[in-house]
């Protein structure tokens, strides 16, 4: 017994639509599995870890809380793959852009206004640009691998924000504790309802709207698709993949700069070494989950906050390790990236020896 | 079933007349999926004998030789091998009966040495010093001389195959399956093939020859089968038939042929190309050298030559997706251009058909109408949208849809992607995106590779009806025949130089062939040669 | 300096530069055949976990070095399956390991964490051993690192003196016509996926077990991207492999060493040194060989579906 891949002729509309719920359903039975394994009630750890979150209107605030940052860095990272540009340093230019946008409230803390605010998202959009800027620039210009160095800088830029809220931005009034002064008034996001849901989930979904737009209806759109796709073909199109490389950077990176202060200006309020539960990661799944669609990808961030909120609520119930939800969000994208394989490809399940002789002649 | 009783074939007196056959295919069946590629095919060869395989690109050639050669189970049938029924489960399996193959895509390992490329195929290598020697004796005794320990990357088209076939003559095959051998080939390093493979027919070797080159089938082989549409429609003696006669028996009707082009105006220069330098752009690329030549409107100027010479990177350079050193270099329609990207070509009215349909000409995976937005403006019209660079694609879709009607087109839906159209149908396709826009220049590399008869004729007669209308048409390609059946002018380009073009009734197969081998400028060398040819040519 | 502490430096950057060496040379063979597996990382961290745990509750540090291997290799299986069977996009497949290894790790190592572990002892031969700066450098290390040295000879040995080797590397310079030859491109590439999956293992197995005898989640620290960036870095040789690993491993340490002089960096910019180091080596190697694409082998990361 082995499996044949038989490739369509085309992809199949269905399975595009079908694969990644599949996947889901296949994660949630891996889990019912790994929980059983860890001799916890699957059915009860599902339902906590799953559907719980749904149960309130705390938790599903809170989910949309979650899903803001998966959302504006996912949208972003989905658009450079289509691209076949591989940004995986999110998380470090979510850093940066963060430690870009605290300056405002940092060196200028009396200065309140609307501006304020704006300046400081403004700044985080730069910093995650300026710092997603380098793998391209260096891939461009030197050929380096771009994997490999957005990589590492996730590394330096969290290495850098440590030193900072441990060094010169430390609080002076803050007990020696590593984190910067808070931030106050127009140096955080305006909140709906006087709970956690704030202007980011806004901003996210505009972004998610515009770039879904984007890729559906435009030339720049159709020049991301094509150069993902077949790059000699885009090259005979007359467009320029490495002017793409530094499009699709600068736009993930500026996106991700965004949700990094968006972030620190929300529901951390504050500089500290650590401002991200991994979101930059997370965003990946959540962009190949979403099929690399501006508008799936919103689907996909919720999706995968709800991981966040019942690791979260099965920690409290059942014990369960909080990195429980880390090993859900790598087996659905392996989930994820197995079904893919649907939509180009029907499965077979052939016996070994090849058939010599067909009965009628 | 003819028996031949060629000299070649009876020297060994066991040859053609033994009533045994090597091998034997009896109602082989291969389907993919609902397709069915050989339907109950039938093919017997004796030892001995240079037997002929024909057919059109997609008439299941292909398919037939690789159940014989292990790479594909049949769905039905039999083969026999020296009458007893045999499974050829893979090639390794092949090569044990011995059946040694040469495919037309080499299967060769461009970062591995010649000897380390043999010894992959052979099973019972030990000492690698030893075979390199026994590579350099059996090369030169079979006239195809081989350095061993050179990289593959390296060497040219024709050595390539050299390796091809020295690696199957190491395993002493009884048979030797060839796929388009003289496809990559000068005209005379082909001569030099065939008394290689006569010799091996000689020495009791059977040779399966596929081919669609009537001529040099009729010249070298002593049986055939011919397939068409996945079926044996005829065995016949190719010496008794005329290419003509072979060529109605693949077709299946009587091939089309082009209209005669009218009387040629020479009219304005549309493209002029000015000592073009092009430096190499990786390790296995060619360089191209003051590359000048000039494509009058009206005129269809053609450039042959053995793949691998400097064709893509000149279709680069003109079309824009390399810039050239100066603005001058490349003149479109008396506006220098050698420094304005692929887009800005477009617009001075120039159109490109590149080589490589899949991925080049067309990205696979899109449906034909956005295909169409590659080489078309389809931004709307108007000022606001125009701005923001939205697309407007139901006048793409009405572009794709003009396209298919215009270039017959067979599609098995509406707006299909572009990879599940068949290869003539999607070269329909792409060439008729770039007429359907009245280009007054036209560069096309490779015009009907790997293309259907039907679909080559389509393609040939527009590319002569344009030139007709005022076009300047530049065709590069490395199929003789055709170029010598559409052109006005006929220039060969050999390592990256081009040749002077000549007028194609001046011009001859060998003379393009002596080209082809690199004999720039000396005419007198070249009509030395031509004089000991005389007896063999074709006439055109 | 005196003649101590360069000893010191020099058994740190030995012990620095193996498990380098060790998910490298993994890698090396893997990317060979064709495969590019970003699972390093993920793998690494297996690999250290499993040998923590069974190091510890055995007791025996060497049963924690087949665990390790083990670990890595069974983390690579549906890496495998993904991209040779189903043709998953391995780029993307590679995160997907990472992402797993490092949750998975962190889940099966939580009861670890602050707890003491077994250190792989170093060798003593008498005699040899004990001759003075020579000896504890080129006669006393742990078994890991001669292992590691062994192995990169053997697998230079392999992949160019034999005809498994030949194999390998034809795979992955042209998988199509390999095919058309009889090889069996997916069981050569899986094999090679699962050896690069055991020596990852055994790179993060060492960092447990003889760098810091310890678990701290993600204690790789990015290693396994290191790791993948020697590979480039080496142009797929494995004696340069050697060479890369060991400049590696002196770059890091000479920044704490820097640091122990008494220099007033900050520790966040010396822990950042193998991060930039990194970038640079690929920057400059990216820029100079400009044989960069005859060296890649020609078929890394494309997948392949035979015709049937």
């Amino acid at each position: 017994m082995r499996i044949e891949l038989e490739k369509r002729p085309e992809r199949s509309a269905t399975m595009a639509w079908a694969s990644p719920l599949i996947a889901v359903l296949a994660t949630v039975v891996t889990g019912g599995l790994i929980f059983a394994a860890i001799g916890k009630p699957p059915l009860t750890a599902l339902w906590i870890f799953f559907l719980e979150p749904f149960s309130s209107l705390w938790s599903l605030e809170e989910l949309v809380v979650k899903a803001t940052p998966l959302i504006l860095i996912g949208v972003g990272l989905s658009v450079a793959y289509r691209a076949n540009v591989w940004n995986i340093g999110a998380e470090g230019q979510f850093t940066f852009g963060a430690l870009m946008g605290a300056i405002v409230p940092i060196f200028f803390n009396s200065w309140q206004s609307p501006l304020t605010l704006v300046a400081m998202l403004a700044l985080g959009v730069l910093g995650g640009m300026i710092w997603a800027a380098i793998p391209a620039l260096l891939k461009i210009k030197a050929g380096a691998n771009e994997i490999l160095v957005s990589l590492m800088l996730v590394y330096v830029a969290q290495l850098l924000l440590d030193w900072l809220v441990r060094g010169p931005w430390r609080d002076p009034k803050g007990y020696n504790f590593p984190k910067s002064v808070g931030f106050e008034d127009w140096q955080t996001m305006p909140v709906f309802g006087g709970g956690r849901l704030n202007l980011g989930i806004v901003l996210a979904l505009v972004a998610a709207a515009a770039l879904a737009i984007l890729m559906r209806r435009t030339m720049k759109g159709f020049e991301v698709r094509v150069l993902g796709e077949a790059p000699r073909a885009g090259r005979f199109a007359g467009f320029s993949s490495d002017r793409m490389t530094l499009f699709v950077f600068l736009l993930s990176g500026g996106l991700a700069g965004l949700a990094g202060i968006v972030e620190v200006a929300s529901t951390v309020g504050q500089l500290q070494p650590n401002i991200s539960p991994g979101y930059g990661f997370t965003a990946i799944i959540v962009a190949f989950l979403g099929r690399l669609d501006p508008i799936g990808v919103v689907v996909a961030a919720l999706m995968l906050a709800v991981s966040y909120l019942g690791g979260e609520a099965a920690q409290v119930a059942l014990g369960i390790s909080d990195k429980a939800a880390r090993v859900f969000q790598g087996v659905l994208l392996f989930w994820v990236l197995a079904c893919d394989t649907l939509i180009y490809y029907r499965l077979r399940i052939v016996r070994t020896a090849p058939v010599a002789e067909e009965g009628a002649r | 079933m003819t028996a031949s009783g060629t000299a070649a074939g009876g020297a060994k007196g066991e040859g053609a007349s033994a009533p045994g056959f090597l091998v034997e295919a009896r109602g082989v069946v291969k389907r993919f999926g609902a397709f069915t590629a050989n339907d109950h095919v039938d093919l017997a060869i004796r030892p001995g004998e240079i037997h002929a395989l024909l057919g059109e690109n997609g008439a299941g050639k292909s398919t037939l030789v690789k159940m014989l050669y292990g790479s594909l189970q049949p769905t039905a049938g039999r083969i026999f091998w020296k009458g007893e029924p045999v499974v050829v489960t893979d090639p390794a399996e092949a090569r044990r009966l011995g059946i040694g193959m040469v495919f037309q895509h080499f299967s060769l390992f461009e970062a591995l040495t010649v000897t380390e490329n043999i010894a992959l195929a052979l099973s019972n290598v030990s000492d690698m010093n030893a075979l390199a020697a026994r590579i350099a004796a059996v090369s030169k005794d079979y006239g195809l001389p081989l350095e061993p320990r050179a990289t593959v990357a390296d060497l040219s088209v024709g050595e390539r195959q050299r390796i091809e076939i020295v690696r199957c003559l190491l395993q002493e095959p009884k048979l030797l399956i060839m796929d388009e051998p003289t496809a990559v080939l000068t005209p005379q390093e082909a001569d030099q093939l065939f008394l290689t493979l006569e010799r091996l027919a000689s020495e009791g070797c059977a040779v399966l020859y596929i081919s669609h080159r009537l001529e040099e089938v009729k010249r070298l082989c002593h049986a055939s089968t011919i397939l068409r549409h996945g079926k044996v429609v005829a065995r016949v003696d190719p010496k008794q038939e005329t290419a003509a006669s072979l060529a109605r028996l693949m077709v299946g009707a009587d091939v089309h042929a082009i209209r005669p082009k009218h009387a040629r105006v020479a009219g304005p220069t549309r493209l002029y190309v000015d000592q073009l330098d092009l430096p190499a752009n990786g390790p296995f690329a060619v360089a191209l050298d003051q590359v000048s030549l000039e494509v009058r409107a009206g005129e269809i100027l053609a450039i042959a030559g053995v793949a691998g010479n400097g064709q893509s990177e000149l279709f680069d350079a003109l079309s824009g997706e390399r810039h050239a050193d100066h603005p001058g270099a490349v003149v479109i329609d008396d506006t220098p251009c050698g420094h304005l990207g692929v887009g800005a070509r477009r617009e001075l009215g120039a159109a490109f058909v590149p080589e490589e349909r899949l991925g080049h000409g067309a990205v696979p995976a899109f449906r034909l109408s956005e295909n169409v937005v590659l080489t078309r403006d389809t931004i709307f019209a108007d000022a606001a949208r125009r701005l923001l660079g939205f697309l407007d694609f139901g006048r793409a879709d009405q572009t794709a849809e003009r396209v298919s009607q215009a270039y017959d087109v067979r599609k098995s839906r509406p707006d299909p992607e572009a990879r599940s159209l068949s290869g003539g149908n999607l070269q329909k396709f792409v060439v008729g995106r770039e007429l359907d826009r009245k280009p007054r220049v036209l560069v096309v590399n490779q015009p009907t590779w790997g293309v259907d008869a039907g679909a080559a004729a389509l393609i040939r007669q527009a590319l002569v009806d344009l030139a007709a209308d005022g076009a300047g048409v530049l065709v590069i390609s490395q199929d003789l025949d055709e170029i010598f059946e559409i052109a006005d002018r006929i220039a060969v380009i050999s390592r990256g130089c081009l040749s002077p073009g000549y007028d194609a009734h001046v011009m001859t197969l060998e003379k393009v062939g002596l080209l082809m081998g690199g004999a720039h400028g000396g005419s007198e060398a070249i009509e030395g040669a031509l004089k000991l040819r005389e007896a063999d040519g074709r006439a055109y | 300096m005196d003649q101590s502490a360069l000893l010191a430096v020099l058994l740190t950057i030995v012990t620095a530069s193996t498990p380098l060496l060790l998910a490298a040379l993994g890698e090396l063979v893997t990317e060979r055949a064709g495969v590019l597996n970003l699972g390093v990382e993920g793998m690494m961290v297996m690999g250290a976990v499993a040998g923590f745990a069974v190091a510890l509750t055995t007791g025996s540090p060497y049963l924690g070095i087949l665990a390790a291997a083990a670990a890595g290799a069974l983390l690579s299986v549906p890496f495998g399956f993904l991209t040779l069977n189903l043709v998953a996009n391995q780029v993307a497949t590679g995160l997907a390991l990472t992402l797993l290894g490092l949750g998975l790790s962190g889940l099966i190592g939580e009861r670890f964490v602050g707890q003491p572990g077994v250190r792989l002892s170093k060798l003593h031969i008498p005699g040899l051993s004990d001759i003075p700066f020579v000896g504890p450098l080129l006669f006393g290390q742990d078994i890991l690192v001669y292992l590691s040295i062994v192995l990169a000879v053997l697998v230079s040995w392999v992949v160019f003196r034999t005809r498994l080797g030949l194999i390998l590397r034809a795979v992955g310079d042209n998988h199509a016509s390999a095919h058309a030859l009889g090889y069996s491109v997916v069981r050569v590439r899986w094999m090679a996926v699962l050896f690069g999956g055991a020596l990852a293992g055994l790179g993060g197995g060492y960092l447990s077990l003889a760098y810091t005898p310890q678990w701290i989640e993600n204690m790789t620290a990015g290693r396994g991207w290191i790791a993948l960036a020697l590979v480039v870095f080496s142009s797929w040789l494995p004696s340069r492999l050697v060479i890369g690993a060991y400049l590696f491993g002196a770059v890091t340490i000479l920044g704490f060493f820097v640091q122990g002089l008494g220099v007033g960096v900050p520790a966040q910019l010396l822990s950042s040194l193998p991060y930039i180091v990194t970038i640079a080596a690929l920057v400059v190697i990216s820029t100079r060989r400009g044989r960069a694409r005859a060296d890649t082998p020609a078929c890394l990361g494309q997948p392949f579906v035979p015709d049937r």
